[in-house]
């Protein structure tokens, strides 16, 4: 194998599973050190910089750090999505002082960003501190799109939201709100220089079995009727309620109607229970409230009696997988299973909506009925039209929303400044304080996660609006922290330095370092202490050494603890933090 | 400072026949200095215990005085172990050995220990041909007492300050063959899977096993001038034979030996196979080997690998006639057994 480059950050970003597996790549070591320190304004803020919205995210983030954490592979992952909120709850309450100046006088340029959502806000986010001039338009009374109308409030307070919408709109942002553009062409006939689209996935899929439109009071789109819901036009829903679809939104829409009346409230799904799209955790969550979950029933009929909703037929099936792993859904062949029910949400999935973007005004669609785009600066075929959040590549998540956001704010910035975008650098920092001491909690904590407290459930379901999860409190919230393996602090080898005397080799916990004849990669793999089985997680190689070997650590399992580095009498190993120089403003 | 290593452990780690991973048979984390040799014998010994799957209750780790002879606490924390006087270690593992001879002895000792404070017992428990694996771990110099030259720094190299040594040098491979050792051998700490091979044959050999195993100390002699450091041994170093270390439990049948190999059955049944790279000499003759490292000290080369062995040895228990079961098994009755015996005892010297 060729040595391994570490002249570019790419080995070193792999190595930080989470902050790679977050799109906005959030510095999650970084952030949970400062609140194992009880710092937790800087915490908050290193959460701010890179993903706007940490008080939200705390709580309702679908948190693709959490199965990425290294310690997944070893134990359990650190409550990393609820460290976050611990910064959001902790932090001091003014934190002006740490919002980059917006400046009084503009650079000139004028920006549209369409729709209020997590995309758009942190457009304005971004390019409010360099002068652009920013109108969001929404249709809806309010910022925050989805995060608004379709996450309930006992996972999400509305104070929580409206703060950090706020604090970005209070960044100079003109809001222009309840006004629902319906043209491309008359935007771009304004005098904005560049226009960002963030109009999300509004539109809920519809299930057309018979007897669909029977009874259409009592059958809803599950979006539509969480943003009712939301803003107040729907206070109750009937006893027996069927949830259909998989997604987090049918985990939503379920545990909203327990809590506006539905007694007996079932989600049934076509897929295993594995298959759900929800995370588990919300499937947990719904489970906990008494919500029967039902897999592999596909809906076949609304059964419509004298004008009322009083049951749906399903078809039982089995999923069958074939040797590339695609499932198909075989009928079983046994009779059709009749479930009463009085009111029924549907929540199938959702797509995006351009029905306001004429067709000839020279935007391209690509064979999905999505815009092209330049997949690094979300630019479209129309120059200054940008794209993000779910409008881009269809529905995702709020993190990955925000990440466009990024992405389309520095596009904008490069294609209006007439520069190109340069990736910046990193720089990797010694950790070393003494010959035993280092500047990080290296010692490897080995207790489980901590769960999270939760308000009483006879209490949380009569409430719609009462937060079920209560947060980590400050003690809770240190020894979790130190669960994190500190994964950006990292093993830095210096072929030049070794002695091969093997130091390392021996006290390394996880059997990660060798010293080896260098191989193909394959057989090298196969030829480690322990064989390095997850291809997914890279070795790092080190040039000849003096006697022809080769170091070669698997960087799989490492704990980041340090051992390695304090056994090397040459400093051949050192702990040294990479930071990103990678800025938004 | 880090005074603990993570009991986390590798989730594909092997298990051995008791269900044991190696990490079960470490010990404390050490306090030797970052880099010592003797941290990599002690990853050795780990290793070759969990290989030879021996209960680590059924290990005892004897030692005398020096960073050497702290080493043991690094390994086999489950072990019964007993560090005692500076050189004096032969005489307690004889008392151990005399009081339960089923248990497996590591002695752990370095070249002050042996060499010098302890040179008269290390004979003596040679000459007793005491079943042990008795390893030194050398590195010339007293790293204890910052620095000092030891008896087998090699005469004419120099210490970290420039002191030239103007002693002749003990090779204690050669000493240990002279007095009856039956299982002689010379290792590196920088080249563990020959030095858990090493140990493996050596635990598994009943008699007297001696290893001397070049322990470069980073702190005081891996200096330029120095006879025992990294780049010293790997320059100065000839391998007399690769040695593989085949298990009784395994099939020995299924690989047809190459011509040039040599096969040695071990006390227990195991076999060491060996295969020569630089040297002719046969294993099994005392003389052979007695020239060969005689020349390679004349030639100012480190020959290593297994050096002697005597298939055929007897250990001190054979040799003293003493009972099958170990003296601490016997109950007051047999070791008591009344006054008849006792009398006919004493008729017999009348």
């Amino acid at each position: 194998m060729d040595k391994t480059d570490t002249l570019h950050a790419k080995h070193f970003e792999k190595v930080v599973d989470c902050q790679y597996a977050c799109p906005a790549h959030t510095p999650v070591p970084e952030y949970i050190r400062l609140i194992a320190e009880g710092r937790y304004t800087e915490a908050y803020m290193v959460n701010w910089y890179s993903n706007v919205f940490p008080g939200i995210l705390g709580r309702v983030c679908d948190r693709p750090c959490e199965p990425a954490c290294r310690r997944t592979r070893i134990d359990e992952p650190v409550a990393i999505c609820r460290l976050k909120r611990v910064a959001a709850d902790q932090r001091d309450e003014d934190i002006s002082e740490w919002i980059p100046d917006v400046p009084a006088v503009k650079n000139g340029r004028k920006i549209a960003l369409i729709g209020a959502g997590p995309a758009s806000l942190t457009v304005a986010r971004d390019l409010a501190p360099k002068g652009y001039i920013l109108d969001i338009y929404d249709r809806e009374k309010a910022a925050g799109g989805f995060i608004r109308t379709q996450i309930p409030a006992f996972r999400l307070p509305e104070s929580v939201l409206n703060e950090e919408v706020n604090r970005v709109l209070d960044m100079d942002v003109n809001q222009i709100f309840s006004h629902e553009i319906t043209s491309l062409k008359g935007l771009l006939e304004k005098d904005y220089d560049a226009i960002f689209v963030g109009t999300g996935a509004p539109l809920g899929r519809d299930l057309n079995v018979p007897g669909r439109y029977d009874c259409e009071d009592k059958i809803h789109i599950g979006i539509d009727w969480l943003a009712n819901v939301s803003f107040g036009h729907f206070d109750s829903i009937a006893k027996n309620v069927i949830v259909l679809g998989g997604g987090n939104t049918a985990m939503d829409c379920c545990r909203t109607a327990k809590r506006l009346g539905g007694t007996d409230v079932k989600v049934v799904v076509r897929s295993s229970f594995d298959d759900m799209k929800a995370s588990p955790w919300e499937k947990e969550d719904a489970i906990h409230e008494g919500v029967d979950l039902l897999c592999h029933h596909v809906p076949k009929r609304f059964i419509v009696e004298d004008g009322r909703l009083v049951a749906m037929a399903f078809e039982l099936v089995n999923s069958v997988y074939n040797e590339a792993g695609r499932r198909t859904l075989e009928s079983t062949g046994e009779p059709e299973v009749i479930i009463p029910c009085d009111e029924v949400l549907i929540a199938v999935g959702q797509d995006t909506a351009f029905p306001w973007i004429e067709r000839d005004v020279g935007l391209e669609f690509n064979q999905w009925g999505q815009p092209t785009l330049n997949e690094e600066t979300l630019q479209s075929s129309i120059p200054n039209v940008f794209f993000g959040g779910d409008a881009a590549f269809g529905p995702k998540n709020i993190i990955t929303a925000v990440a466009h956001g990024h992405q389309a704010a520095k596009g904008i910035d490069a294609f209006l400044s007439k520069v190109s975008i340069e990736k910046q650098g990193f720089k990797l920092v010694s950790q070393k304080m003494g010959v035993h001491d280092w500047s990080y909690p290296n010692f490897i904590d080995e207790t489980m996660r901590h769960a999270v407290p939760i308000v009483d459930l006879q209490t949380a379901l009569r409430n719609l609006s009462m937060e079920v999860e209560l947060g980590f409190d400050e003690r809770t919230a240190a020894q979790e922290a130190l669960r994190c393996l500190n994964c950006d602090v990292h093993t830095v080898f210096e072929d030049d330095k070794c002695i091969e005397c093997n130091s390392c080799v021996d006290i390394c916990p996880m059997d990660c370092i060798n010293f080896l004849p260098n191989k193909d990669e394959l057989p090298l793999r196969a030829s480690l202490r322990v064989p390095a089985m997850n291809a997914r997680q890279d070795l790092l190689v080190s040039g000849h050494l003096k006697t022809g070997m080769v170091m070669v650590k698997d960087e799989d399992v490492c704990l980041h603890c340090g051992l390695c580095a304090e056994r090397c009498p040459t400093n051949a190993w050192d702990m040294q933090k990479f930071v990103s120089l990678e800025t938004y403003f | 400072m880090s005074y603990k290593k993570s009991h986390f452990q590798h989730p594909s780690l092997k298990r051995n026949e008791l269900g044991l991973t190696y990490r079960d048979y470490e010990g404390s984390l050490s306090t030797l200095c970052a880099g010592c040799g003797h941290d990599a014998i002690s990853a050795a010994v780990v290793q070759a215990c969990h290989e030879l799957s021996l209960p680590p209750h059924r290990v005892a780790k004897m030692s005398g005085i020096g960073c050497s002879s702290k080493a043991p606490t690094y390994f086999l924390g489950q072990a019964h172990g007993f560090n005692s006087v500076h050189g004096r270690m032969p005489s307690v593992a004889t008392g151990a050995n005399m009081a339960n001879r089923d248990l497996v002895y590591i002695g752990m000792s370095g070249d002050g220990d042996t060499s010098n404070i302890g040179f008269g017992q290390f004979a003596h428990v040679i000459r007793r041909q005491m079943n042990m694996m008795y390893i030194v771990a050398n590195n010339g110099v007293y790293g204890l007492t910052k620095g000092q030259s030891s008896a087998t720094a090699k005469m004419g190299s120099t210490s970290k300050k420039g002191a030239v040594n103007p002693l002749a040098d003990i090779d204690l491979a050669t000493i240990a063959i002279d007095m009856g050792a039956t299982f002689v051998a010379r290792g590196f700490s920088g080249d563990t899977a020959q030095l858990v091979t090493l140990m493996k044959a050596a635990m598994a050999h009943r008699g007297f096993a001696f290893i001397d195993i070049v322990s470069p100390c980073v702190t005081f002699n891996n200096h330029k001038g120095s006879g025992y450091s990294f780049d010293y041994f790997r320059e100065h170093a000839e391998l007399v034979n690769m040695s593989d270390f085949i298990p009784i439990r395994e099939d020995i049948l299924v690989e047809v030996p190459e011509n040039e190999v040599r096969e040695v059955i071990l006390h227990d049944g195991s076999m060491i196979r060996l295969k020569h790279v630089a040297h002719e000499h046969d294993e099994t003759n005392r003389l052979d080997a007695l020239s060969a490292l005689h020349k390679a000290h004349h030639d100012d080369t480190v020959l290593t690998g297994l050096l002697y062995v005597d298939p055929n040895a007897e250990d001190m228990h054979d040799v003293l006639g003493t009972a099958a079961r170990p003296l601490n098994d016997l109950t007051e009755k047999e070791l008591c057994p009344g006054m008849s015996i006792l009398d006919s005892i004493n008729n017999g010297f009348r």
